[in-house]
């Protein structure tokens, strides 16, 4: 049971694979460039399976290695039989690309019961398993997209995307400058900096306090996106309309956890400031405001995503011809849909990119939080 | 009420609203003046200044419309028209109600399956995380527009397109609150649970879920928000003909403020009546549950 348990993966790809040479090849009679490899890719999965249980007593790295060569050994096969054959392959193919993708999720499986002891060796592993995920959400996209022939309207492969932010680096480059570097930038700046002023002057005013949190609250659960429209209206086209967009939806985020940070401290810690007889400005900087940090760090990673937001869909509403938000709207009316993708990648690059900055610059300054230390 | 609310709750709050609407007034008054001067100029009128203050605050087409045109304007098209007209606010509210709650269903289904998955599959806990992070970072919002158009190219039309933009935004902090949820049992009850010979399917719903409700209801919370965004950014494109979200753009084309300003105002009472339905259904489950509401707090993750 528990060798079942242990190798389900490996076994049922193998069946797969088995039901694959049933249907071979790999692509339907009228293809314009028949596969011939297909009983190659069969029986590579078959021999990993058969090979895992040869090593069954071995430790789950040489394990997860194994699968991992087979599962891309075949999933690199299988992609490479596709071009020519858009929409023209049989029942085998989509089994075989099954039964490579469980042979992944095998190896990350096995991955993921390896218990490192050295730093290295975890930071590897801690990458190398969401790698393996993402790529194979990339492969089956492209195997699926490209397999049933799906119009490209409606969902460009990956490569097809990869080629167009390739040949188009100057324009996506532009479309950061104007929509990252300036709208997004300079709004979260400005509205991180002004939600954590008021939050000191509401933290020292208690009625002040006791008025704006309710509010606060309120308004980070509104649509403030919908300001756009009259943003653009008061500030014009160009990027000072979405940063004052921006401005407006980072404000309240900060705003409300700025404000629930300093509370965090307890009576303890400010009655021993009290004992040392510290004012209010040096409680609030050697205390309280480093208490406050992680809920600042918070702020500053939920107003990251927003920022990003803000600023492209405040392009749709009237824009310069320049920006990620103009770009993707003419170019889906155009039906360029694999430079709209282009944008989205993109935009999610550079979000994930300032997420992680952040993170990073939480993990310095909050060195002492528990979160952090257990990592 | 009693005095201490009134004193530390409602009066605060009064007062900031007070000032709100205030600030609200001079902005309208300061904004709106240059073109009424301009309209005066030309018509070769002389106004008194309370006058001219009077014509600023009523212009058709104002720069910022003051709050009193604002709150007419609401008021005529929530309760003075018929709900089935297309001009009614609350008919459009409903429309966008309607993708709203599906999105927000799907999504807090699948957040809560996700976090499932999650806390019981090795493999999930140490690939998936990364990316449902990163699923965020792509900016759906952005995209929403062009995911209609695709679906509807494909006879995806009506309800469900808008819905899923809401699904995408509300399964995020659903799965993060269960994951925490799922996991804050303490040590000593999953002991107990194994004593017992419990399977994981039974741990799952005797302990896990139960000790995951308050954070469950802590991310609705931020869920329904989102998806009410996310439905009201799915109405922009020009496809859309009904909802606050076309009604916000059809007064961006055509310039009329106070109606994007009204839309506006009855997206942000939806919000707060969602948000507010949502904290009801946590309190009556929380009841339900037999816990003591005084001395437990809800579990709201950080």
């Amino acid at each position: 049971m528990r060798r079942l348990k242990r190798n389900w993966h490996s076994l049922s790809a193998a069946l797969l694979a088995l039901a694959a040479t049933a249907h071979m090849p790999l692509t339907l009679a009228d293809a314009a460039n028949p596969a011939s490899n297909g009983m190659l890719i069969a029986g590579g999965i078959v021999t990993t399976t058969l090979m895992l249980q040869a090593f069954e007593n071995s430790g789950p790295a040489l394990r997860g290695i194994l699968l991992f060569l087979g599962a891309h050994f075949c999933a690199f096969a299988l992609l490479s039989g596709l071009t020519g054959n858009e929409g023209k392959m049989s029942a085998a193919f989509f089994l075989a690309i099954a039964a490579a993708w469980l042979l992944a999720w095998g190896s990350a499986s096995e991955f993921a019961h390896i218990e490192p002891r050295a730093r290295a060796a975890k930071t590897v592993l801690r990458l190398l398993i969401p790698a393996i995920f993402g790529a194979w959400i990339l492969i089956l996209w492209e195997a699926l997209t490209r397999g049933f022939g799906v119009p490209f309207i409606l969902l460009p492969p990956p490569s097809a995307i990869g080629v167009r932010i390739a040949s188009s680096l100057a324009i996506l480059w532009a479309d950061v400058q104007q929509t990252i570097f300036k709208a997004a930038l300079a709004g979260y700046l400005l509205g991180c900096a002004s939600g954590f002023v008021t939050a000191i002057l509401a933290d020292r005013v208690d009625f002040l306090r006791r008025g704006l949190m309710p509010i606060g609250n309120l308004m980070s659960a509104l649509p403030i996106i919908g300001v756009a429209p009259v943003m653009v209206m008061w500030f014009g086209f160009d990027w000072q309309s979405k940063a004052a967009v921006v401005t407006i939806m980072t404000f309240f985020p900060m705003l409300v956890n700025t404000v629930a940070g300093l509370a965090t401290t307890g009576t303890m810690e400010r009655d021993l400031m009290r004992t040392y007889a510290s004012d209010y400005s040096q409680t609030l900087m050697k205390l309280r405001l480093p208490a406050a940090m992680p809920f600042i760090f918070n702020a500053l990673k939920i107003n990251s995503t927003l920022a990003l937001i803000g600023a492209i869909v405040a392009e749709f509403f009237g824009t310069p011809i320049v920006g990620m938000g103009f770009r993707m709207s003419t170019e889906i009316g155009r039906m360029n849909v694999d430079m709209v993708w282009a944008e989205i990648a993109t935009a999610a690059v550079a979000g994930s990119l300032f997420y992680g900055l952040i993170a990073l610059a939480e993990r310095t300054v909050t060195f002492w939080h528990p979160s952090s230390r257990a990592g | 009420m009693n005095m201490t609310t009134l004193r530390h709750h409602t009066l605060p709050v009064l007062t900031i609203v007070i000032a709100i609407l205030a600030i609200w007034y001079i902005a309208a008054y300061a904004l709106n003046a240059p073109f009424q001067r301009d309209l005066d100029r030309r018509g070769n009128v002389t106004s008194t200044p309370m006058e001219f203050l009077a014509k600023t605050m009523a212009q058709p087409k104002p720069i910022l419309p003051a709050p009193h045109q604002v709150a007419q304007n609401l008021f005529e098209n929530t309760v003075l028209r018929k709900v089935t007209s297309n001009r009614s606010l609350v008919y459009h509210a409903g429309v966008t109600l309607s993708s709203t709650a599906l999105g927000f269903i799907m999504g807090t289904a699948l957040g809560i399956a996700i976090a499932i998955g999650i806390v019981h599959v090795r493999t999930l806990d140490r690939s998936l995380m990364p990316w449902i992070i990163a699923s965020q970072t792509v900016p759906v919002l952005a995209i929403a527009p062009m995911v209609i158009v695709v679906l509807g190219a494909v006879n995806i039309t009506g309800l469900l397109p808008k819905a899923l933009i809401s699904t995408y935004l509300s399964f995020f902090p659903v799965a993060v609150g269960m994951v925490k949820g799922l996991r804050s049992p303490d040590r000593i009850h999953l002991d107990l649970m194994r004593t017992y010979h419990a399977s994981a399917l039974q741990t799952l719903f005797k302990l896990r879920l139960p000790a995951a409700i308050p954070f469950l209801f802590a991310s609705m919370k931020v869920a329904v928000a989102a998806s009410l965004v996310g439905a009201i950014v799915a109405e922009l494109p020009t496809g859309a003909v009904a909802g606050i979200g076309s009604k916000l753009l059809a007064g961006a084309y055509y310039s009329q403020t106070i109606d994007i300003w009204a839309a506006l105002i009855a997206g942000s009472i939806l919000a707060a009546l969602l948000v507010a339905i949502v904290g009801l259904a946590a309190k009556l489950v929380d009841r339900a549950m037999g816990a003591r509401t005084s001395t437990r707090t809800s579990g709201r993750p950080a």
